[in-house]
């Protein structure tokens, strides 16, 4: 007799665990067959709040690590990621996906987790600067993470889209609430596995799935996100973003026209999106008649 | 000992100097009855055919008149801008851009005394601060981004130079002139053409730089100046051939702007409000901190986005910092601007004025001590006294608003987390301040403090190296040294 195979439940990762929606609500994807994917959460409002409060406070921790050992990290996700191959193929090809195209976007979406993981001890040097002021003062700029940053996640590409937004705001010292792609929500719920298994705290990164016309506005408007990223070129979202972001200054940015196959998608210019620029004016003692000459 | 702390730190005040007046002369300053609006390198009339008075604020009396632009001479400007953009500035040599920018600051630096004068008469301020502090910050900044023009791929590695077009800027009457300078030094350098508004009350110098502006032969429509209220600014900002706008004024204008400009592509930076922190330790230098407490609230009428309005003193040194905070407060004179021994000028208007009073009814309404130097007032123009607070909670909208005054509210702290987590309880992020002997403790607190600047042993230090700008509330962008170059470039 044929082993009857044991189904998955899609649930949302909050807080470095995977409950349901609050709200019982599920839908139903489908892939272009008409093969329905899985009962995925249709998460509500209640769930951001939720995956917000969980953000803001692993933020403290995760942004006052050493940078170095995000670094270890974010390669530690990549690491987790190779590993767990096989299972995300699958599921990008119930997702549509040739199996030629999942495994370039699995092996593309760990390149790039490589990729951001190296730049996380290292941007700091290329975009902090020491800065001559003419008193008597050390005077140096330094890029510090926003703080906590909502992200609607590129429909296509669901892995390799979610993976490439979210890894310079992570490598930044930031953290994050992933919506992830409405109709290929699977590998996102799985990549939450593969954050939970790599050493990142609870709430660094929280993955929600949903509907974005449900969930949008609530991304853009809690008093407690201070930036939002949204991947798609819809003008009248990138414009209700851009009024309910006002209400509290939240940074709108919008990828809207990056390939993340390219390489275009990777330089780190993608962190310092999320970065503010913090000055110091140190003092320095200067009193006596001592000179350098010698 | 403690008696013996008392006495080496008890301030004897109980002297009564008379200062002499020692007015600076307003001969060096030309100012013409009426002033046009600067469109395409001219002078020119305004289509809304009006004009608006522009008064001293220390003695009330009319300055000028100040044209009014409507959407129609908005209009006129962007057009100068963006011909000047496609067809001259855009494909200048950055060199040539660059001498420019270096010979407008120079004609800022033989001109300096003439600024100083006028924007003391337009905004109130302190001869002392304007001639010492504002017109000296306005030329470097000139000469500072002026050498950038030519050097720009150093400053983004591997990313295509690109300018923006045509920059709307939107300023504020706090610093009038260095406002100016922070906007079109770096949009010219980075080879953008400009619209600028200047406050309302405080237009005068930037139209006598537009009067330099013409003098140095800058091609005409790189730099248009118009002046008017909030009408005339939202022309700007809802320009559909603009940009980019940048704005440096209130948060609650920045929120209207950022909402305006959503479904524009205009890229945006906006300086905003705040609400600093300014923190003495007890092993702080207690005199340097407490003069240093003094600049950061008072310094320019506390009119200052980044002012230090909200002091947190460590409870064990809190007795004497008060005291000492109290007997300097009293001897601080308030007056005549244009006088050189003046340490709080005029309040820039009648509305701020009414603004700051409100402010100080609500803190009596709350129940806070109040201390104000005792002064006499002149009879005319807007005046207030220097302002203490203490006994304030967390929640008084006075430790919560941002007065944009000479008020100052005191509160106390026990231990380096707790100032922190205070410090940081607001929703502005643009400054604060530190005054410890330990510089490992500078350290910390500059990585724990959400706040874009942050001055340590010192308050209100500018320079143009030095990139300005917040966190949170207090706005986005950075403006100032290499990274204020970013504003202006794709």
């Amino acid at each position: 007799m044929k082993r009857l195979e044991v189904l998955k439940t899609y649930k949302i990762y909050i807080g470095g665990q995977f409950p349901r929606t609050e709200s019982g609500r599920y839908y139903t994807p489908k892939n272009k067959s008409g093969e329905v994917l899985a009962n995925v959460c249709l998460s509500s409002r209640k769930d951001v709040r939720e995956a917000v409060s969980a953000a803001r406070a692993a933020f403290g921790g995760w942004s006052a690590k050493p940078a170095f050992n995000r670094g270890q990290i974010l390669y530690r996700i990549a690491e987790v990621l190779e590993g767990r191959k096989a299972q995300f193929i699958n599921e990008l090809m119930k997702q549509d996906a040739s199996s030629a195209q999942a495994e370039a976007e699995v092996s593309l979406s760990i390149d790039r987790l490589i990729y951001f993981a190296g730049w996380c001890d290292k941007f700091q040097q290329v975009f902090g600067s020491v800065n001559p002021v003419a008193s008597s003062h050390f005077n140096f700029s330094v890029p510090e993470p926003t703080g906590v940053v909502s992200i609607v996640a590129p429909q296509e590409n669901s892995l390799l889209g979610l993976v490439s937004v979210m890894a310079p705001v992570i490598a930044g010292g930031n953290t994050c609430i992933i919506l992830a792609s409405e109709m290929k929500p699977l590998c996102s719920v799985t990549f939450a596995e593969v954050i939970h298994a790599s050493d990142v705290s609870g709430g660094v990164v929280n993955i929600l799935t949903g509907n974005p016309n449900e969930l949008v506005k609530y991304l853009a408007d809690h008093m407690d996100i201070n930036a939002i990223i949204y991947c798609e070129k819809d003008a009248a979202t990138q414009q209700i973003i851009q009024e309910k972001s006002s209400l509290n200054v939240k940074r709108a940015i919008f990828y809207d026209s990056i390939n993340w196959k390219k390489e275009e998608a990777e330089n780190p210019y993608l962190i310092m999106d999320t970065q503010e620029i913090k000055t110091t004016w140190h003092p320095i003692e200067n009193i006596g008649g001592a000179k350098s000459g010698y | 000992m403690s008696k013996a702390v008392k006495k080496n730190n008890t301030v004897k005040l109980d002297f009564n100097i008379e200062y002499a007046p020692a007015p600076e002369s307003k001969a060096s300053a030309s100012i013409q009855p009426s002033y046009d609006l600067f469109i395409n390198g001219k002078f020119e009339k305004p289509a809304s055919k009006k004009y608006f008075d522009t008064i001293n604020p220390a003695t009330e009396e009319k300055l000028s008149s100040i044209a009014e632009a409507n959407a129609t001479d908005v209009n006129k400007a962007v057009k100068a801008a963006r011909n000047a953009y496609d067809n001259t500035w855009s494909k200048m040599p950055a060199k040539e851009r660059a001498k420019y920018i270096y010979r407008i600051a120079r004609m800022i630096q033989e001109r300096a005394r003439e600024f100083a004068v006028i924007e003391t008469l337009d905004g109130g301020k302190p001869i002392r601060e304007s001639r010492d502090i504002d017109i000296p910050l306005v030329a470097n900044h000139f000469f500072y981004y002026a050498g950038w023009a030519d050097k720009l791929a150093y400053a983004f590695p591997n990313k295509k130079i690109q300018s923006l077009g045509v920059a709307g800027q939107i300023i504020p009457w706090n610093f009038p002139l260095l406002m100016a300078a922070w906007k079109i030094a770096p949009a010219l350098a980075t080879g953008n053409t400009v619209v600028l508004k200047p406050a309302e009350t405080t237009s005068l110098t930037a139209l006598k730089l537009a009067e330099i502006i013409q003098e140095s032969d800058l091609p005409p429509g790189v730099v248009n100046i118009i002046t008017g209220a909030g009408a005339t600014g939202a022309a700007i900002v809802n320009h559909p051939d603009i940009n980019k706008i940048a704005f440096t004024g209130s948060t609650d204008v920045g929120k209207i702007i950022q909402r305006a400009v959503a479904g524009t592509n205009k890229k945006v930076t906006l300086e905003l409000g705040g609400k600093a922190a300014n923190i003495i330790f007890d092993d702080a230098p207690i005199d340097q901190a407490v003069e240093g407490v003094i600049n950061g609230i008072f310094f320019n009428q506390g009119h200052v986005c980044c002012a230090g309005s909200r002091l947190f003193v460590q409870e064990s040194v809190y007795d004497i910092v008060l005291k000492k905070l109290k007997d300097r407060l009293s001897t601080l004179i308030v007056g005549d601007p244009m006088d050189k021994n003046t340490d709080i000028g005029a309040i820039n208007s009648k509305q701020q004025m009414d603004n700051i009073h409100k402010y100080l009814r609500i803190g009596e309404k709350e129940g806070l001590e109040m201390y104000q130097n005792n002064c006499v007032l002149p009879k005319k123009g807007f005046f207030i006294r220097p302002t203490l607070f203490t006994n304030v909670a967390q929640s008084s909208r006075l430790a919560q608003e941002e007065i944009f005054g000479p008020v100052l509210t005191i509160q106390t702290f026990r231990t380096d987390d707790e100032v922190i987590e205070k410090a940081n309880n607001t929703p502005f992020g643009l400054s604060a301040g530190v005054w410890t002997d330990k510089g490992s403790k500078i350290f910390n607190l500059t990585t724990k403090l959400r706040a874009g600047v942050i001055w340590a042993n010192t308050y209100n230090k500018f320079d143009p190296t030095s990139p300005f700008g917040g966190y949170k509330e207090s706005g986005y962008g950075r403006e100032g040294g290499l990274h204020g170059l970013g504003a202006y470039l794709k």
